[in-house]
């Protein structure tokens, strides 16, 4: 499995210690460039002197300009919240907030409704994540390990809605939510219209059935023997040992579900029921500048936080998917 | 899957007990699928079979549907906005993958370069992506304001007039463009890193052996070893751009003059505004049958180059 290790961090190594024990002596501080990887750049070339200034100024260049176009327009949208409307129409514009105050985002809470919205969000997520894993890991470890008859047509229909664009069948799809064919329901405006397409999810069975895959035979003939049942096996032995991979599957979903737009468009549009992005939509044009961009920084915390706390995972997953697709 | 036809032999006393196993291993085995089958059945493959009936078929959902022949895919053909939905989907497209695909790559080749503050630069790069889009292109529709916008208030501060952005049918889709290009560059960028490190490290030395300079070790070295994920990320790059709605949704409902009406975001109007749902459908398969050339190559070649 070596899709789901994080790809090895260069800078970790460098001889940083010995350097600093040695330049103490010299007139000249000198820390050579670490080229233990070899790159496109000749690592002669780069620890030349002018290869140094070289590198220098496009490291400068290079984290000056991501800084400006990735972190900037972030700050600026934390900090214009703080201003008041006069302050964002004034020109020059003011680089830091005339005053430092939470209003902004006391207000954009109220006005907007957040914490229902907010909440809403949170129930379409974690729920899509207990049915996606239920149904995708179950389903996986049939296609993988029970092998029944037809295993291997049932898992191409799967992997072929992958190639199927999601927004094109997104009318239909919708009709089927509205008036569910057999049951007549109508799940429209519940949190099932979200949880439901969410666990249909071919990439998350492959993902999984490959992880499956490569649990040897031996350690589930062991289980088997000793008198456990599918079910048992599955909760006790492949669950345990699969932490990576559905660490990675929640993570997918669970972003997924909080980024999607357009579903939730079409499937939840009471305004008590919409999710934070649809519901922050369709108030935008209503608010004034301050307070909606407040509300922007408060729905994207949630997703910010979860990229602080499981980069990896979410960097694997990446990786995982693109690969090998 | 063969064993359950064994037993029609018969003979032995053995074999019933292995129909009866192999009966049991597959019901077992379908109690796990069924709740996948379910889903998949509702949510993905039955809404893939309706696209094409609906497509030719009249519904108000009250009488029973009619078939009409092509007749919603006249009504879509005669509609002002259908040529231009397809063109601009076309150019949006163009224009993404000429941002969108060349920048993540030179980056990705750059950052590879570099030995310090690659966490940091990894982590900013990607930051975006991890935002809702919904809060990206509201942020930017602040941006592009052209009285107190981020953008004009930046060329005022080097002198140089300020643009109309979104409400000018010349700079309208650029100006899309660099909103979808900002808030996906991040995932292309780190997948084309992840690439370029699996480079074995030989080849670039034998190639300076070999006297060939820098630019030349990226032509002849860094770009044949990931032709692969290149032309992979290629063929995804051109399916998700092509299916654009997010943007002119929220920044231009199609305008201005139809100058951003993508062809996803004409389906949408027919489905919800117009009330035709069979000729959004049948504009649906349309595109459905454009994008499914591309999704075939796409699983040739990463079929054909299973690594």
């Amino acid at each position: 499995m070596s899709n789901i290790t994080v790809m090895p961090d260069r800078s970790a190594g460098t001889p940083a210690t010995s350097a600093r024990h040695e330049r103490r002596g010299q007139r000249r501080p000198r820390k050579p460039i670490n080229t233990q990887f070899r790159t496109a750049v000749s690592p002669h070339q780069l620890n030349t002197t002018r290869g140094r200034i070289i590198y220098w100024i496009v490291l400068v260049i290079v984290v000056v300009s991501f800084t400006a176009a990735f972190v900037f327009p972030l700050y600026w949208m934390i900090t214009g919240a703080m201003k008041s409307t006069e302050e964002l129409n004034a020109i020059p514009p003011t680089f830091l907030p005339s005053h430092f105050s939470l209003d902004g985002y006391l207000e954009a809470w109220d006005l907007l409704g957040l914490g229902t919205l907010l909440g809403n969000t949170a129930l379409y997520a974690g729920g899509a994540w207990l049915l996606t894993l239920a149904v995708d890991v179950s389903a996986a470890y049939a296609l993988s390990k029970l092998r029944p008859a037809l295993g291997k047509v049932v898992l191409a229909l799967m992997l072929s809605t992958l190639m199927i664009p999601p927004m094109v069948i997104m009318l239909p799809a919708y009709l089927t939510v509205k008036e569910v064919p057999i049951f007549g329901w109508n799940l429209l405006n519940t949190p099932w219209a979200i949880w439901l397409p969410a666990a249909a999810n071919g990439f998350n069975v492959f993902l999984l059935k490959r992880f499956f895959d490569s649990i040897p035979r031996e350690l589930l003939e062991a289980a088997e023997i000793d008198g456990a049942s599918p079910g048992r096996i599955l909760w006790s032995v492949v669950i345990p040992i699969s932490r990576p991979i559905l660490g990675v599957v929640s993570i997918l979903t669970v972003v997924n579900v909080w980024r999607d737009f357009v579903w939730p468009l079409l499937v939840l549009p009471d305004s008590d029921k919409m999710s934070v992005s649809i519901g922050i939509a369709s108030l935008s044009s209503q608010m004034p500048q301050n307070v909606l961009v407040a509300s922007l920084v408060i729905a994207s915390i949630p997703t910010i936080v979860v990229f602080f706390l499981f980069q990896r995972h979410i960097m694997a997953g990446l990786t995982a998917g693109s690969l090998k697709g | 899957m063969t064993t359950a036809s064994i037993p029609a032999a018969g003979g032995s006393r053995r074999q019933p007990t292995k129909l009866r196993r192999a009966v049991r291993r597959n019901v077992t085995a379908y109690g796990f699928l069924c709740g996948a089958l379910i889903c998949f059945a509702f949510f993905s493959w039955y809404p893939m079979v309706r696209e094409v009936i609906l497509s030719f078929q009249k519904t108000n959902f009250v009488d029973p549907p009619k078939w009409v022949g092509l007749e919603n895919f006249r009504t879509i053909v005669n509609d002002p906005a259908f040529g231009p939905a397809w063109v601009n989907t076309a150019l949006f497209t163009v224009l993404a993958l000429i941002c969108g695909y060349g920048i993540p790559f030179v980056a990705a080749i750059v950052l590879n370069e570099l030995r310090h503050a690659r966490a940091y630069l990894r982590f900013v790069v990607y930051l975006p992506v991890m935002l809702p889009p919904a809060v990206s292109v509201l942020l930017f529709q602040w941006f592009y304001n052209p009285d107190y916008g981020l953008f004009n208030q930046v060329l005022d501060l080097f002198h140089l007039p300020g643009l109309q952005w979104l409400n000018s049918t010349s700079t309208a889709l650029i100006s899309l463009v660099i909103v979808s290009t900002w808030m996906n560059m991040g995932s292309g960028t780190l997948i084309y890193l992840a690439a370029l490190q699996t480079i074995p490290s030989e080849l670039y030395e034998a190639a300076e052996l070999d006297g060939a300079g820098l630019f030349k070790r990226i032509r002849h070295v860094t770009i044949p070893q990931t032709k692969l994920i290149l032309l992979v990320m290629l063929l995804l790059q051109i399916v998700a751009t092509m299916q654009v709605f997010i943007e002119p949704y929220l920044l231009t409902g199609g305008g201005p003059e139809n100058a951003t009406v993508s062809v996803v975001y004409l389906m949408y109007q027919y489905a919800f505004n117009f009330g035709n749902l069979n000729a959004g459908n049948a504009l649906g398969l349309m595109l459905m049958i454009v994008l499914m050339v591309f999704s075939a190559i796409y699983l040739r070649v990463s079929r054909d180059n299973t690594v």
